[in-house]
């Protein structure tokens, strides 16, 4: 298979390596060291896709992060991937790829259908149509949403996995030409810390597509690898291929993303990842990113056919491809020529036409002696051809360069090159905030100002000339890597061979045969389609700002964000209001610099390691007894174990039952625990709970009522005191990590002068509760060394002692109301306490049970669970719980949100029990009770169920609920409508459904 | 005006689309008007909007010291719903929706309203509790809404993972729910309210307040000092700078939001899909980009853009739900800034100073209220008393504790 477009000699690429690939299902050949587009046009591929709203044919335009054209769909299945720039991506055997955003075909497209019409959709036509009424907008959205989108999602979970990194450096230099790399070095020599970051597979940047310029008495391809060399010689240099600097932050904070292993193909990373994101904190920031080059904005400039001037001498000397034999090269400025001659050396005939009137320029000569000729003062006023340039017309510019002249010519050609001057990269100088100015006379923005530690140098510092260039990256390496702390040294000397510019003309709007609004199509934003009588209309409508143009034409806001369209944007908009480029403004250059796959950013992050799924120690024994689980949290918990093919329902009433008349046990090791110890733990713990602290006693727990500043109730638990400077809180399972910031927050910024160590201990214990009235028999038979008497170990205290030689603490506390013991243990013995417990049990039919049984005990006491019987809005009193509000302490959290009007009113809603008429309906959670028997739009709600179970001990199903001036219903009837429509009768009962003396706690 | 319609497209089309009006004019500011509106973006448009149309109050002025449209009504996810807990915020938020189903139509701008529905996912028990609970009150004040199972969900959503690390029990579905294009929101308002009369002033920033004897009696700006007896401040994350220079203090933080739009593909995702377990926020643009909304910075800050380990911290729980996610990219990330009360319900409300009546504290949801908010908003100012649906919302509440608790209604965890 021959390549047709590729030369005999030169490029990057290795020839001896072969390398197949398929495009559009045809197969093709390439080199090692090719990307797909340099591949494509070796093989005489040009139209690679289909424009975004008017699916013209379109073609490579760039050879790099700019492209707007050529995006493809790679890869198909697990490792399909849509809209990746065929500029961009290297080359890999078997690689297969296909055109985007065209049905069947690239060449016969359907939606091609657009362009007949294009006439009537310009820019915003969508905002002036499409709206009979919401039907029939949303008729037309799903046409409009099956044409927009470019490739495709495969669907499919990533079978890539991705890493991060975080590193710290003295000198990051972005951008490995010969800019970065003369920053690089100096930096290094300074023994500065430098990472060196390319988004290109080798560094060399403009040198690669220049290679024959001469530096310091070399050609630039000689010259690069000798400064690779002396960079490699020095250690502190970290040099990084195929990294593209992304995001510049605050502090000097960057992203990166490196491509480590897509070079080598779909599937082929082995165990690397396939790409890996940097976070990177750097002292000094060199950016040496380079320059991009403008289209040239003439009618029909979007054929295939059509690329950027400089593209097409990356090509030659970096790939060894020439795209096309008969070149127009069509200019404002001198970068062009150079392209001009690299093609004719590579044996193409080439024709330049420069819109330019007086050229005076030895270029001028250099290529009349070639034989190229030079169309002065003229343009392209047409592009002929479909899917390929076959041929321009040009004609002569009138003085004011506002219109075309004369006669018109055409020129037949397989290729154009256009050039209309240079754009700093300056998107990361942008993004750290750095100011710009604009420079009228080179007709670009370049760095200004900035309060980061940055430097720009080279093309993205707006510095054009390769001696200047180099020099100035010299004496920044040095700078950077003395203001990072390290030795000064003298900056490296370097001598380019200059060539003096001859002025540009700046002709933003190329004219063509018609005025420009009747005119064929000259685009300035590719991808998008955004033409430049888009830009005049929405100037006409008067979206004028700059941010407005953008957002009405949608130029600057493909996958290329407008690297290539932003200054002409910017230029035609000024020239249509009359002002000047700065005044018009420019927009906000936002991260990432260039599309990065989302899955880098997570990073490891995903799968298992997404966020760890909590398990208690005994939870081997909860597996091994077919518990069925509820996250809470991030714990799993154990909430029922079936037993012969029990339901919920049925699991739970049976547990409910067997630890009342029994002994039930439960796993209770989520608990939030925190350690809480200094000289004014009691005075701390007395300003966030309601209740007092300071006076209880060692030995003894208390439960305590947390509130926010509003008064309202926010976590709960039983807080211990171990000894005089130390307490155990517990929290709720839910609340542990929030509490425990809370409390650290507030010893942080409200009381610092405090002696407090707050310490998060959760997970140091397990916890074993045992309810019902035979929870102490099983406790004695394994736990001698404490006496369980009543009266030894009363209620509300903790005693430490050994099970099973199992050093414990166990706390008399308890949320069933049964004779109840919390035994706490260091998490290693978790299953061993379980297993020794349920052994001891055994007489007694002791039953494990999980958090539905413990929801349905707590219940029939009335207990709250703060979270689902509460909701933010609740005060302690609201809740029926004064008793727990000191009124002695002068101050705790909450306590002035009393005062409210609102907080203080009678009559809010409050925690009451609700029985329903039909013992056998259990009201579902979340029921609304309504003013009226039947449901009618906004009847008026006066509370809702809060928790809601069948008691197999009361024989009852029972309610909570929350219901406005609830104490004052007690005895009354009210209706529950359910989110189904149905309504209930119930009764407003107390909350204490069960045990209502409290005798149980006793056993 | 001209009216925007196929005939008009295609009859200016063949003119080569020359003869298309400006949407507003730029006037110079006149010396007086009735009403001074501080604030170009959504609400502040959307209320010169109403007093114009509905009040017939058309000497107003919108001042906004950027662009129009350039604050958060072009900075977030676009997103309309109005499935809310409690019935204040029902209230309003229903009454926004409403206008939005006709507004289009009523400012002959297509603003894209696309009822495309929002589902808000529960990943666990106490998510299910939650949701009967805020699905039953939807229900009963009137607001469509209806429970899913995780069967109906993947038949919505087919690329959604069930069962990934908080697996999916169920979902709460608003069906008249949707997105807009956002910039078309304000533009449409703009186009509508300049026609009837309103002066909308760009780059004219306000400075001070004429104040005396407790009453204001003009406005300072960088275009000179403008007479009025009346000034309505809707200006989002700068409510707090402008209300300082009225002499209030106001209980607001303001604090970063950033969202972000991977690069536009085929469309994979016909809802709006929410999880506050997993902190996702997901759509898909007609242009095709995912637009995921991140989250707010935790310290307070005026700066236009966020911190990036919020962006970071978004990417996971994506993949998590959507795994396809992974291998598209993300093309552009941005923030605003967000004006937030304690109990995450705005204010609406008359200020110390008589005349001067804000409308803020939108917070990270505002987008969906601008045709609400701006409707009550400009009766409010328009009658000199607050709208009835606007009354609960007043500043007051933060002293008198009759919160409208969003931020508690969104529950926490046992």
């Amino acid at each position: 298979m021959t390549q047709k477009n590729r030369l005999p000699k030169g490029g990057r690429i290795n020839r001896q390596k072969e390398l197949s690939f398929k495009y559009d299902g045809k197969n093709y050949i390439g080199y090692d060291g090719d990307t797909l587009a340099s591949a494509l046009l070796a093989n005489d591929v040009h139209l690679v896709g289909r424009s975004f709203k008017y699916h013209r044919p379109r073609g490579i335009m760039s050879a790099g992060v700019e492209e707007p054209n050529a995006l493809v769909q790679l890869e198909t299945g697990e490792y399909g991937e849509p809209n990746t720039r065929a500029t961009q991506l290297e080359l890999y055997n078997n690689l297969t790829a296909k055109s985007q955003n065209c049905f069947p075909s690239v060449k016969y497209d359907i939606g091609a259908f657009n362009r007949l019409i294009s006439r009537f959709i310009p820019a915003g036509f969508y905002y002036k149509t499409f709206m009979p009424n919401m039907k029939g907008w949303m008729f037309f959205e799903k046409f409009i949403r099956r044409t927009a989108g470019l490739g495709k999602s495969t669907g499919l979970p990533d079978p890539d996995h991705y890493a991060r990194k975080t590193v710290y450096c003295d000198v990051l230099v972005a951008g490995g030409g010969p800019a970065g790399l003369v920053s690089a070095l100096n930096a290094g020599k300074t023994g500065a810390r430098v990472i060196l970051m390319d988004e290109q597979n080798e560094m060399g940047g403009w040198g690669l597509t220049s290679p024959n310029m001469q530096i310091d008495g070399k050609k630039a391809i000689d010259w690069i690898s000798d400064m690779l060399s002396k960079i490699a010689k020095l250690d502190n240099v970290q040099v990084v291929p195929r990294c593209s600097v992304i995001g510049y932050f605050d502090y000097n904070f960057l992203t990166a993303v490196e491509r480590v292993t897509d070079h080598l193909g779909a599937g082929n990373g082995g165990s690397k990842p396939r790409q890996r994101f940097w976070r990177i904190r750097a002292k000094q920031v060199i950016l040496a990113q380079g320059a991009l080059e403008r289209p040239m904005l003439f009618a029909e400039n979007d054929k295939p056919g059509v690329m950027m001037s400089s593209s097409i001498r990356t090509y030659i000397n970096r790939f060894g491809v020439l795209a096309g034999d008969n070149i127009v090269i069509t200019t404002n400025n001198d970068t062009a020529y150079f392209s001009a001659l690299d093609a004719l050396n590579a044996g193409a005939k080439v024709t330049i036409i420069d819109i330019r009137k007086d050229l005076k320029s030895d270029l001028l000569e250099k290529v009349n002696e070639k034989g190229i000729t030079v169309h002065k003062n003229s343009a392209i006023v047409n592009v002929k051809g479909a899917h390929r340039v076959k041929a321009v017309e040009m004609m002569k510019l009138s003085d004011d360069g506002k219109s075309c002249i004369g006669e018109k010519r055409e020129i037949s050609c397989n290729l154009v090159g256009m050039s209309s001057g240079w754009t700093p990269t300056v998107h990361l100088y942008s993004q750290a905030r750095g100011k710009l100015k604009w420079d009228e006379q080179r007709t670009m923005f370049i760095p200004d100002s900035c309060q980061q530690n940055v430097q720009c140098v080279g093309g993205c510092n707006g510095t054009m000339d390769m001696s200047d260039t180099l020099n100035e990256s010299a004496v920044s390496g040095v700078k950077a890597g003395k203001l990072s702390g390290n030795k000064s040294v003298s900056a490296t000397k370097h001598k380019a061979v200059s060539h003096t510019e001859q002025p540009p003309r700046n002709l933003w709007i190329i004219p063509g045969e018609k005025p420009i609004t009747r005119d064929r199509k000259h685009f300035h934003d590719f991808q998008n389609d955004a033409t430049v009588t888009d830009i005049l209309l929405a100037g006409r409508e008067g979206y004028l700002s700059v941010e407005h143009l953008k957002r009405y034409t949608t130029t600057g806001m493909a996958t290329d964000q407008g690297k290539t369209s932003n200054i002409n944007a910017l230029a035609i908009m000024a020239e249509y209001r009359g002002l000047t480029i700065p005044e018009v403004g420019t927009t906000t250059f936002r991260p990432p610099y260039s599309t990065t796959t989302i899955g880098a950013i997570a990073g490891e992050a995903v799968g298992e390691l997404f966020e760890q799924d909590r398990r208690t120690p005994m939870d081997a024994w909860h597996k091994s007894h077919d518990a069925v689980y509820e996250p809470v949290g991030d714990w799993s918990r154990a909430r029922y174990y079936p037993k012969n093919g029990e339901d919920m329902y049925e699991a739970v009433q049976r547990e409910t039952l067997a630890t009342r008349t029994s002994v039930g046990v439960m796993d209770g090791s989520t608990l939030g625990k925190i350690d809480i110890r200094g000289k004014d733990a009691g005075k701390f713990l007395d300003l966030v709970y309601t209740n007092v602290f300071s006076s209880l006693k060692s030995g003894f727990c208390r439960y305590g009522l947390m509130l926010n500043e509003h008064g309202m109730v926010w976590d709960d638990g039983v807080t211990a005191r171990i000894s005089e400077n130390h307490y155990h809180m517990t929290t709720t399972t839910g609340g542990a990590g929030r509490v425990y910031e809370w409390l650290e927050e507030l010893h942080q910024t409200e009381w610092p002068e405090m002696e407090v160590f707050i310490t998060s201990v959760t997970e140091q214990y397990a916890v074993a509760t045992l309810n019902g009235p035979n929870s102490a028999k099983v406790l004695s038979k394994i736990c001698k060394d404490i006496d369980l008497d009543n009266e030894a170990f009363p209620f509300m205290t903790f005693r430490n002692g050994t099970i099973s030689g199992i050093p414990a603490t166990v706390y008399r506390i308890s949320f069933t109301g049964e004779l109840s013991y919390e035994i706490n243990v260091p998490a290693r013995y978790g299953l061993q306490l379980w297993q020794e417990i349920i052994k001891a049990g055994k007489e007694y039919d002791i039953c494990p049970y999980g958090t539905e049984t413990m929801h349905v005990l707590r219940a029939e006491k009335g207990f709250i669970i703060v979270g689902q019987d509460t909701d933010g809005t609740l005060t302690p009193m609201d809740l029926g719980m004064n008793w727990i509000v000191s009124k002695k302490k002068p101050d705790f959290i909450g306590k002035r949100s009393f005062a409210r009007i609102d907080t203080s009113r009678q009559g809010r809603k409050q925690f009451v029990g609700l029985l329903t008429d039909d013992k056998n309906i259990i009201l579902p959670e979340g029921a609304h009770i309504i003013e009226s028997k039947s449901i009618e739009p906004h009847v008026n709600m006066l509370g809702h169920v809060t928790s809601s179970y069948m008691s197999p001990n009361c024989g009852h199903s029972i309610a909570l609920a929350l219901i406005e001036d609830g104490f004052n219903l007690k005895g009354k009837k009210v209706n529950v409508a359910t989110i189904e429509g149905k309504v209930y009768s119930a009764s407003v009962v107390d909350t204490v459904f069960f045990d209502k003396e409290g005798k149980r706690i006793n056993g | 005006m001209t009216k925007f319609n196929i005939f008009s497209l295609i009859k200016n089309s063949l003119s080569y689309h020359e003869n298309w009006e400006q949407h507003w004019r730029s006037p110079e500011p006149k010396k007086e008007y009735d009403i001074v509106i501080v604030g170009g973006g959504g609400h502040g448009l959307a209320t010169a909007y109403y007093l114009a149309s509905e009040f017939g109050i058309t000497n107003v002025a919108v001042l906004e010291k950027g662009w129009i449209g350039g604050g958060n009504t072009g900075r977030n996810t676009t997103i309309i719903r109005s499935n809310y807990m409690w019935d204040e915020s029902a209230k309003i938020y229903e009454h926004s929706l409403k206008l939005f189903e006709g507004l289009s139509q009523e400012l002959n701008y297509n603003i894209m309203f696309s009822q495309r529905g929002v589902l808000n996912l529960a990943h666990n028990v106490h998510d299910l509790q939650e949701m009967s609970r805020r699905g039953t009150a939807i229900k009963l004040n009137g607001i469509d809404t209806t429970f899913l199972n995780p069967e109906q969900i993947k038949e919505k959503v087919p690329l959604i993972n069930l069962n990934g690390r908080y697996p999916i029990l169920g979902g709460l579905f608003q069906p008249r729910a949707g997105s807009a294009r956002h910039d078309a929101v304000a533009w449409g308002y703009a186009r509508s309210a300049d026609k009837l009369g309103v002066d909308i002033i760009q780059n004219c920033e306000v400075q001070g307040f004429d104040i005396k004897n407790g009453k204001v009696q003009g406005v300072k700006t960088t275009r000179g000092n403008i007479k009025t007896k009346k000034v309505g401040i809707v200006c989002a994350g700068h409510s707090s700078v402008i209300a300082d220079m009225a002499g209030f203090n106001l209980p607001l933080e303001t604090v970063p939001l950033q969202a972000l739009v991977s690069e536009p593909i085929k469309p994979v995702l016909d809802t709006v899909v929410m999880s506050n377990a997993v902190h996702v926020y997901l759509s898909q643009s007609d242009k095709g980009e995912l637009v995921i909304g991140a989250g707010t910075d935790e310290f307070v800050s005026y700066s236009q853009r966020g911190s990036f380990d919020v962006i970071e911290h978004i990417m996971p729980p994506i993949i998590e739900l959507f795994p396809f996610t992974s291998r598209l990219r993300q093309l552009r990330q941005w923030g605003g800034m967000t004006d937030c009360t304690t109990d995450r319900s705005p204010i609406i409300s008359k200020t110390p100073v008589d005349g001067i009546m804000i409308n803020c504290g939108w917070g990270t949801g505002g987008f969906k209220a601008t045709a609400g908010s701006g409707n009550v908003f400009a009766s409010s100012l328009a009658k000199g008393e607050m709208h009835p649906i606007a009354q609960p919302f007043s500043i007051d509440r933060h002293y008198d504790g009759y919160l409208i608790d969003e931020a508690a209604a969104a529950g926490v965890a046992h």
